[in-house]
């Protein structure tokens, strides 16, 4: 047992970190998500990605992916976070990709396959419904076999930047007698540009517009596109969901802000010395770094047992529980730090006359202006991927057996 | 980077797994614990005869050339059936100080006693008035012709009604709470001047007051250099904290797994209450714990040899948050096992009660938060 890294390693971490240092846009630098990011700025980086032979390191090699070791995995998030870089969106690469060479047949693979691994088609997720959030085995949209077609009805919620997507991946019920909801539902692949589908934006707490209601009028899918077998998509959602918590801790940007947390810390004052010197607020941090280097082990042990070949098991729910806390925590903690500064809602406030171009603002300090939107933001991390609580029962299900 | 065991601490793993199921089960451990000497003699002769007592030590110090991954192994499973033998303050503690600062001579006197498991030690390093400052010393030994001559009380001093020998902390020079002039001792317990009160502790273990009433001990009894101690203390202590932590995972596996077990046994309302929902999520939240727990031990395990700051504040992190578990998981297993979890006569209880005193070794999670914050 050792936590050292080989002369390998190291050399590898170099070579990620000059490579991010010279490719990495510059105009993008330390950015994060924002709210007023172009479609082309969040692509940049998955398309120097995808050109380089890096943008899906987790896949298969036969697939694309790099045949990286999980030390390597880890040292290349590290250093992604280091950088702040904005990565490749998660639904193609995490979510549909390895559903797709996992249960896709050779023409599904063919035909998305690079797609994916290039940036040039943006996905998004046809999950959730309005009638069908942590029961998602409820949803009612349905595909009707219609000669070649399937002709799919309904709405789906919460389609994250559908504004921008060119295809969709959507469960949908194809045999409502089933016995059990959970039987009776496909998975199906949707182009954006078939007629009958409306995306419509839903406005956000943060002021942003992330997410989106969509709308299926009867919208006309070839059959090809169902992936795997009729009415064994819950077996494929699930896997698809188990995929996406495994990268969801966040470990490596959690830790990047952490330092950014202690620098701020150290810049605003309370009672004349700096923040971070105050007894309460220094316990609040070190009890999050704490909480953090221990899922940062958990993590590792998770890769270690994905690398002598387990799967993501219901362990990953473990890492997505923790791992959201305390990105929760650590944007609670940024907002407390930055004080009344956390107050002005920076989207509508004009920026500085005659410095068009420019992300001046007017008031506080640069680091305030995305602490509250943040914030709200990340209130959805506990919500998504199947809400905290579902994980809860997950692991008392698989691993607790109760 | 990696996690795994070697095959060797695989088989010790199997082995003393082996032997707490099958020579330590429930109604021995208690029936021991309740004896007259409140321990079992027997089976110290047979972590000996197995290898166990020398384990962390280098081939060249008498012993088996592993070290504190093995000590980490053998903690845990002791941990699973609250095993009260003194491996911590005898092989961890006493151990530790002669590898580290022994001199050739002191070694080859004790170091082949401990793994043969002739030689017993404890460690007596608190005070009454001390907390959990190591450097807070009242207990004196001052300079006497040839030797030194001891006196103060040392408080708590874990395992010492079995203890042949100890280890003691005491001031050589400077004022209570300074960092230098505080020195380590190795002393033979049946020394003139040396009177003890021995007690039971809550979780099974024997425990004394040790007083010293002008002891004189000769000077080769020094460990390290004279006066500057603290260092290596501090050193030995963070060794023995990480071996807690584990200790402490290995009572919480178990402790979890017998809570889960009852929930799935016991009914009401006409249902097993593992049932309910609101009773799964808090065994969820203890399973994360555990597991939370499992990981910053090996990072403290692993930071052992680590340059000195970053050592401290990676054992400093496993104390406060398996100090943070340890009670989650001790008070919501009394709690799940209702009524039932606050008897004598359930294992449980006595879970509960180890990973409570487990907060108060070698600091609790309060003094290891400020020492982690004084680090940053």
């Amino acid at each position: 047992m050792n936590l050292e890294f080989t002369p390998e390693e190291q050399a590898f971490r170099d070579e990620v970190r000059s490579f991010i240092a010279e490719n990495y846009p510059a105009h993008l630098a330390d950015f994060g998500m924002r709210e007023d990011m172009s479609p082309e700025d969040m692509l940049a980086w998955h398309k120097i990605l995808g050109a380089k032979g890096w943008s899906v390191p987790a896949w298969p090699v036969e697939y694309g992916g790099t045949g990286w070791t999980p030390t390597q995995r880890y040292i290349w998030s590290e250093e992604n976070a280091r950088a702040s870089t904005f990565m490749p969106l998660p639904f193609g690469v995490s979510m549909v990709g390895p559903v797709i060479y996992t249960f896709g047949n050779e023409a599904q693979k063919a035909r998305h396959l690079p797609g994916i691994r290039s940036g040039d088609v943006w996905w998004c997720q046809g999950y959730s419904e309005p009638g069908a959030g942590s029961d998602l085995a409820s949803l009612k949209t349905t595909a009707v076999r219609d000669g070649d077609h399937y002709v799919i009805n309904g709405q789906k919620t919460w389609t994250t930047l559908a504004q921008h997507a060119d295809w969709g991946f959507f469960l949908c019920r194809t045999d409502p007698a089933a016995a059990k909801p959970q039987e009776g539902i496909s998975f199906i692949l949707v182009d954006m540009k078939t007629p009958g589908i409306e995306v419509k934006p839903i406005k956000l707490v943060d002021g942003s517009y992330e997410v989106n209601e969509t709308w299926l009028t009867d919208v006309r899918v070839p059959v090809e596109n169902l992936v795997g077998v009729e009415n064994k998509g819950w077996t494929y959602a699930k896997f698809l969901l188990a995929h996406e918590r495994s990268g969801i801790a966040g470990v490596a940007r959690s830790k990047r802000g952490v330092e950014k947390l202690r620098e701020i810390a150290a810049a605003e004052t309370l009672d004349g010395a700096p923040l971070i010197k105050d007894f309460d607020f220094a316990r609040k941090v070190s009890q999050l770094e704490i909480d953090l280097a221990a899922l940062e082990i958990t993590e590792l042990r998770t890769l270690a047992g994905e690398q002598a070949g387990k799967g993501p098991g219901p362990e990953s729910s473990i890492l997505k529980i923790k791992g959201t806390e305390i990105q929760q925590r650590l944007t609670e903690l940024t907002l407390e730090a930055v004080g009344t500064y956390g107050t002005p809602f920076y989207g509508n406030i004009a920026k500085v006359p005659g410095d068009a171009g420019s992300n001046q603002y007017p008031v506080g300090p640069d680091y305030a202006q995305h602490a509250a939107a943040t914030y709200f933001n990340m209130r959805k991390t506990s919500i998504y991927g199947g809400s905290n609580e579902i994980q809860r029962n997950i692991i008392s299900k698989m691993i607790l057996g109760l | 980077m990696d996690f795994n065991f070697t095959e060797e601490q695989e088989m010790v793993r199997d082995g003393l797994s082996r032997l707490v199921r099958e020579q330590y089960d429930w109604e021995t451990r208690r029936k021991a614990v309740a004896s007259s000497d409140g321990w079992r003699p027997e089976i110290w002769a047979q972590l000996a005869e197995l290898g166990i007592l020398g384990m962390p030590f280098s081939e060249a110090d008498g012993g088996f050339g592993g070290g504190a991954v093995d000590s980490m192994i053998i903690m845990q499973e002791f941990g699973k059936g609250l095993v009260v033998e003194p491996f911590l303050p005898t092989v961890v503690c006493a151990g530790g100080f002669l590898k580290h600062a022994g001199t050739p001579a002191q070694k080859e006197e004790h170091i082949g006693g401990i793994v043969a498991g002739s030689r017993v030690f404890a460690f007596a390093y608190a005070e009454p008035r001390g907390r959990y400052d190591y450097a807070d010393l009242e207990t004196t030994a001052k300079k006497d012709g040839g030797g030194y001559v001891l006196n103060g009380h040392k408080a708590v001093v874990i395992g010492a009604p079995w203890a042949s020998h100890l280890i003691v902390t005491a001031r050589t020079s400077g004022e209570r709470r300074d960092r230098a002039g505080v020195s380590v001792f190795v002393v033979d317990k049946s020394a003139p001047g040396i009177v003890t009160r021995d007690y039971e502790t809550f979780d099974g273990r024997r425990a004394s007051e040790v007083y010293f009433e002008k002891v004189a001990i000769p000077a080769d009894a020094l460990i390290g250099e004279e006066g500057a101690g603290l260092q290596l203390i501090e050193l030995v202590t963070d060794e023995a904290i990480a071996a807690l932590c584990a200790e402490a995972c290995g009572a919480m596996k178990v402790a979890h797994a017998m809570t889960v077990e009852y929930s799935r046994q016991r009914k009401q309302f006409g249902v097993a209450i593992g049932s309910f929902q609101v009773l799964q999520h808090r065994m969820v939240d203890m399973y994360t714990a555990y597991e939370q727990s499992v990981s910053l031990t090996y990072l403290a395990t692993l930071r052992l040899d680590a340059p000195d700051a970053e050592r401290k504040r990676a054992v400093s992190a496993a104390k406060v948050g398996v100090g943070q578990a340890a009670r989650l998981i001790g008070q919501d297993a009394v709690q799940i096992h209702g009524g039932n979890g606050v008897t004598d006569e359930y294992a449980i209880g006595h879970y509960f009660k180890r990973l409570t005193i487990f907060d108060s070794e070698f600091g609790n999670v309060d003094h290891h938060m400020k020492r982690h914050i004084a680090l940053a």
